[in-house]
């Protein structure tokens, strides 16, 4: 049991869900997040007075999979979500130490999917 | 906005009112005789001018109504920028319509354009007389005894209405400058031109075509170009599946819609009754009537069948309900009676509920259902003054003819039906040509990522809840 967690642009966010739901996964929790990475930030001005947005707007996804799904996941994300450019995000894999679900009470690899 | 409604003794009832207060006067200085003709004149002149700029000042709070509705049809991200549109639009109208639609529209010509007197009100005119007594180049619109100032305002605040339509249509993904570029033609050359055959002496008025307060003049005009704009622009990114069927984009804020279109209700009131241009007290009285009772059939037609069709009385359809009861009653409000405006009004209700899906269907993403409001009831109450106008507002001298339900026969009908499709041809087949023009020389169209993060930051490089947290894509 793997937590894929995947920052990336708010607008590659549909194709991202798209390219995913034809890996066959579906569950997913996104966060709205603001984060600093080697991407410049962008300006927005008021009232005349320009201000350098340090921390931009992005996407995060949290996807917990079982083994065999962690690299069509991975796959997935990045055919979606790359553009080449900087700022495209980054995906972190985590290990998960036990899954339930609230539900049934079930547990392990049946909780995830 | 055309002609008298009410001839001989019924427009009379403001002059009665007149002298009373010039009566007032002609008591305190003990005077009489032939002053009293002057002094009845000099009364009438000021209550019609009067009507005539308050009715011209709540038509200009329809702007409010229609910038609240937009940006709450709208998603969050572009709230700056459709809020920025709706605002600068009504400054490009009142520059263009001062500089040439007044002229186009009004000036002496031919049957299809104004020639005299086009740049900046230039011509020579003695408004506000009337009739014979006229002697100037704007002889379409000397039936009102009003200054010359009040009958340019007032025709001002329907051009910049006419603009306002197009700017929710092409929401969410149009490029600030290609918007005001054709706004400044739409508002400058189209409106006029189109508002000179109705309204200005021209060819359709000519032929018969009745349109009181702009139902097709003006909210006809706007969907028509508001419809080219939309198709030349595409729709939104996630508007449609690979399939073709289409997705919801749901709008930001509902109370601002609902509180927009109670604003636009108000700002009606000086939209159809002011048309008259002169306070005749019996057609003001009645024009709101029937102003009120057309959009509060259409709230309940739309509210009705969209709990039928739709499963539950949604809200924005509600709300373009009540605007399509409006759009609708504007051409026949003054030549119907009231019973016939709830009719009408209850079928634009019903019309919208049936288009706005249609119009997805068919690939228009028109995001505040512009379209279905403004061009499918701008065409509705056109043909409705040749369905309902009925005895004693139709069929006398300065009236339209009696409609087909009135027992007037197909001719009223079909008059109105060649003025819809010659408007609806040049205005669409105009601005399509505008459009692709613009999209050539200037592009039209944001970029995928601007679109996707919101034009606010994109356009305006502002939001508008900076300090909120919004999903910018689902």
């Amino acid at each position: 049991m793997k937590l894929i967690v995947a920052v990336i642009q708010p607008e590659r966010l549909t194709d991202v869900k798209n390219e995913l739901a034809k890996a066959e996964v579906h569950l997913m929790t996104v966060v709205n997040v603001l984060g600093a990475g080697r991407q410049k930030g962008y300006p927005e001005t008021y009232r005349g007075i320009i201000h350098e947005v340090k921390l931009l707007r992005k996407v995060e996804l949290q996807i917990a999979v079982n083994d065999a799904f962690v690299q069509p996941t991975i796959d997935a994300i990045i055919r979606a979500a790359r553009t080449g450019a900087i700022g495209d995000g980054k995906i972190f894999v985590l290990p998960i130490e036990q899954c339930i679900r609230i539900r049934t009470g079930e547990t392990g690899n049946v909780a995830i999917g | 906005m055309k002609r008298t409604v009410l001839p001989g003794v019924l427009r009379g009832i403001p002059v009665i009112a007149g002298a009373f207060l010039a009566g007032i006067a002609l008591h305190a200085e003990g005077a009489g005789g032939p002053d009293i003709a002057a002094q009845l004149t000099n009364a009438k002149v000021t209550m019609d001018t009067v009507w005539v700029l308050v009715a011209a000042m709540l038509v200009f709070f329809m702007n409010l109504g229609f910038g609240m509705v937009e940006a709450g049809l709208q998603q969050a991200k572009n709230c700056v920028n459709i809020s920025a549109k709706n605002f600068v639009v009504f400054a490009i109208a009142s520059l263009a319509f001062w500089f040439i639609g007044w002229g186009l529209m009004f000036g002496d010509g031919n049957g299809f354009v104004g020639l005299k007197g086009l740049f900046m009100l230039s011509g020579a005119d003695n408004s506000p007389a009337t009739g014979d007594a006229y002697s100037g180049v704007y002889s379409a619109i000397a039936w009102t005894g009003v200054p010359l100032w009040a009958k340019f305002f007032f025709q001002l605040v329907f051009a910049g209405t006419a603009a306002t339509i197009v700017s929710g249509a092409v929401g969410g993904r149009i490029k600030f400058p290609a918007f005001i570029m054709f706004s400044v033609l739409l508002v400058g050359l189209v409106y006029p031109v189109t508002g000179h055959w109705i309204w200005g002496g021209g060819w359709l008025a000519q032929r018969g075509f009745w349109d009181f307060a702009g139902s097709t003049a003006v909210h006809s005009v706007g969907g028509w170009a508001a419809l080219a704009g939309a198709l030349v622009l595409g729709p939104r990114i996630g508007k449609y599946n690979p399939d073709g069927t289409p997705n919801t984009i749901f709008g930001h804020n509902m109370a601002l819609a609902t509180l927009g279109t109670f604003v636009l209700w108000f700002g009606w009131f000086g939209f159809n009754p002011g048309s008259t241009m002169a306070a005749t007290s019996e057609d003001i009285a009645r024009i709101c009537v029937t102003t009120n009772i057309g959009a509060a059939g259409g709230t309940l037609g739309a509210t009705f069948l969209a709990w039928v069709m739709l499963g539950k009385p949604d809200l924005s359809m509600v709300l373009n309900g009540a605007l399509a009861g409006l759009v609708a009653i504007t051409a026949p409000c003054a030549y119907v009676g009231v019973g016939a405006s709830a009719v009408i009004g209850l079928i634009a209700g019903m019309l919208v509920v049936l288009f706005v899906p249609l119009f997805d269907k068919w690939g228009v993403d028109d995001p505040v259902g512009a379209t279905s409001v403004h061009l499918v009831n701008g065409i509705w109450g056109t043909l409705a003054v040749g369905l309902f106008a009925a005895a004693p507002y139709a069929g006398g001298e300065g009236q339209p003819p009696l409609g087909l339900l009135a027992g007037g026969g197909f001719g009223s009908l079909w008059n109105q039906l060649v003025g819809v499709v010659a408007v609806g041809a040049a205005v669409f087949g105009v601005s399509m040509l505008l459009w692709v023009v613009l999209k050539a020389l200037i592009g039209i169209r944001v970029t995928k990522e601007e679109e996707m993060r919101g034009l606010d930051i994109g356009e305006h490089g502002m939001e508008a809840y900076p300090d909120f947290e919004m999903f910018t894509t689902k």
